[in-house]
């Protein structure tokens, strides 16, 4: 069976494959980074007295969820334009999606890594004349940073396996990519596995990483 | 120093204070008794706001709390609170624990806190933990840390709900001994306890605490050698 695919010919295509994987990278990382500052303050909107500030965010965050990632990109990238009458590069477009759909994931994380610390810490804290916010900032924040970090390293993988469905929309990363090359040269079997191993680097590495800065968050 | 009248306190449907009238001087030392459930924690939560009252009026010291413009940020500086469970932040040294709340909420300079924080965990006994995490601590440390982090906002009072019922056995005696000396320097302090010793040692006044209300009060001495009230008998035959 091996013998009939020809796993050399998929050499010829590195430059398109490297290109490809710019593109995933640049969206995957542009992307987490405006979704876990989307994240950390739709989190907290999510864990706010603020009535308003906490029914925004769990509008955003039940939409976000309740939607395909497919079909929120069409929305940005065809949908979107014609509202904000400006049309939008499909890259930004790219990065707009992954932010967005992480960034309600992220909340949620952010809610839940929250609402876990003791409910001793706040009361120590607004005992010492801190207030709310002061709290959450020195106190509440730090410690669920640390326990957020399994479920974010979750997230970032989902998210940079999301990218894949950015082809629809004309983001040449690595799936788009594929799919030119396949659809010409019918090597798909060879070209997809190939991408396959690529995404396998990237989410190991991320794995890699985030272990790393675990361990150096629990030395002291 | 702090004056309770006709206070309220309830939970959805559950009245858990049901009319609490107290009056405590500066420098006294008021020892709160009570069955568990009894609103022992709750009575002294009201007094730093961390549960609003229902109805009814607390002052401390000038202030009345029911004031909406008074700033509750500024009462809780005048007013300590040490808890059962320490409540020490993790996450940080013990020396940053006593230090952050000078910094941010009293604005004194990291030099200045840091030299009364480790003034602070001197008299408390425990200065050479100073670089120390909370979780390296026994529980006896912890709780005098989180004295220590407490007297560094220089409150005028000091409240200390159960502060030795977590503990080991034999941490207690050193965690009360900076409790006295405290007392002694003249600290104005409601502490809800079970440790008659202390109370009876170092407190001023007794209050006894049975669903919501304060059941019988007085000198020390005679709460626990000749309570009046039957439901004060009992309780004291179970707890000695
Ligand atoms: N946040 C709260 N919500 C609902 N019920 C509460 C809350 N805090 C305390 N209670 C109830 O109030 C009663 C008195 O509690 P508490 O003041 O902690 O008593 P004590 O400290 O004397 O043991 C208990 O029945 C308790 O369940
Ligand atoms: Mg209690």
């Amino acid at each position: 069976m091996i013998g009939r695919f020809d796993w050399a010919g998929v050499l010829d295509f590195l430059p398109e494959l490297k290109t490809g994987l710019y593109y995933t990278l640049l969206i995957s990382i542009v992307g987490l980074l405006i979704g876990f500052f989307l994240g950390a303050i739709f989190g907290l909107g999510r864990v706010s007295k603020n009535k308003f500030a906490y029914s925004i965010s769990t509008i955003y965050i039940e939409i976000v969820r309740g939607s395909p990632v497919l079909i929120q990109a069409i929305w940005i990238f065809y949908a979107l334009p014609l509202i904000i009458d400006f049309n939008l590069d499909s890259i930004v477009a790219g990065i707009i999606v992954i932010a967005i759909n992480s960034g309600a994931y992220i909340a949620e994380i952010v809610r839940g890594a929250v609402e876990s610390i003791e409910k001793g810490q706040m009361e120590a804290g607004r005992s010492l004349g801190l207030t709310r916010r002061q709290t959450m900032w020195h106190i509440i924040w730090p410690q669920a940073l640390k326990r957020m970090i399994p479920p974010l390293g979750n997230q970032f993988i989902i998210s940079i396996k999301d990218t894949s469905l950015l082809s629809v929309i004309l983001v040449p990363e690595l799936i788009f990519q594929s799919r030119n090359i396949a659809a010409n040269h019918f090597n798909a079997v060879e070209i997809y596995t190939t991408v396959a191993v690529f995404y396998l680097a990237i989410t190991l590495s991320l794995s890699l990483i985030l272990r790393i800065v675990e361990r150096r968050l629990n030395v002291n | 120093m702090i004056q309770v009248e006709k206070l309220c306190k309830r939970f959805g449907e559950l009245e858990v204070l049901k009319g609490i009238h107290c009056h405590i001087q500066p420098q006294e030392v008021v020892c709160v008794i009570g069955a568990s459930g009894s609103g022992k924690s709750t009575f002294l939560r009201c007094l730093n706001m961390l549960e609003t009252m229902t109805s009814g009026d607390i002052v401390i010291d000038g202030d009345r709390l029911r004031d909406p413009r008074i700033n509750i940020n500024d009462i809780r500086t005048e007013v300590g609170m040490v808890f059962q469970q320490f409540n020490l932040f993790p996450h940080k040294t013990v020396l940053e624990n006593v230090m952050l709340a000078p910094i941010k909420v009293r604005k004194i300079s990291k030099q200045d806190a840091e030299k009364k924080a480790l003034a602070l965990l001197e008299k408390v006994g425990i200065r050479e933990k100073a670089d120390n995490y909370p979780e390296q601590l026994s529980g006896g440390q912890k709780q005098r840390v989180a004295i220590a982090r407490a007297l560094a906002m220089e409150p005028k009072i000091m409240l200390f709900d159960e502060p030795t019922s977590a503990l080991d056995p034999e941490l207690v005696g050193e965690v009360l001994e900076v409790m006295k000396q405290l007392a002694h320097e003249g600290m104005t302090m409601v502490v809800v306890t079970h440790e008659m010793g202390f109370a009876r040692e170092v407190g001023d006044r007794v209050l006894f605490m049975d669903g919501g209300i304060i059941e019988e009060e007085g000198d020390p001495e005679q709460i626990f050698t000749k309570p009046k009230s039957e439901r004060t008998k009992e309780f004291l035959n179970k707890i000695l």
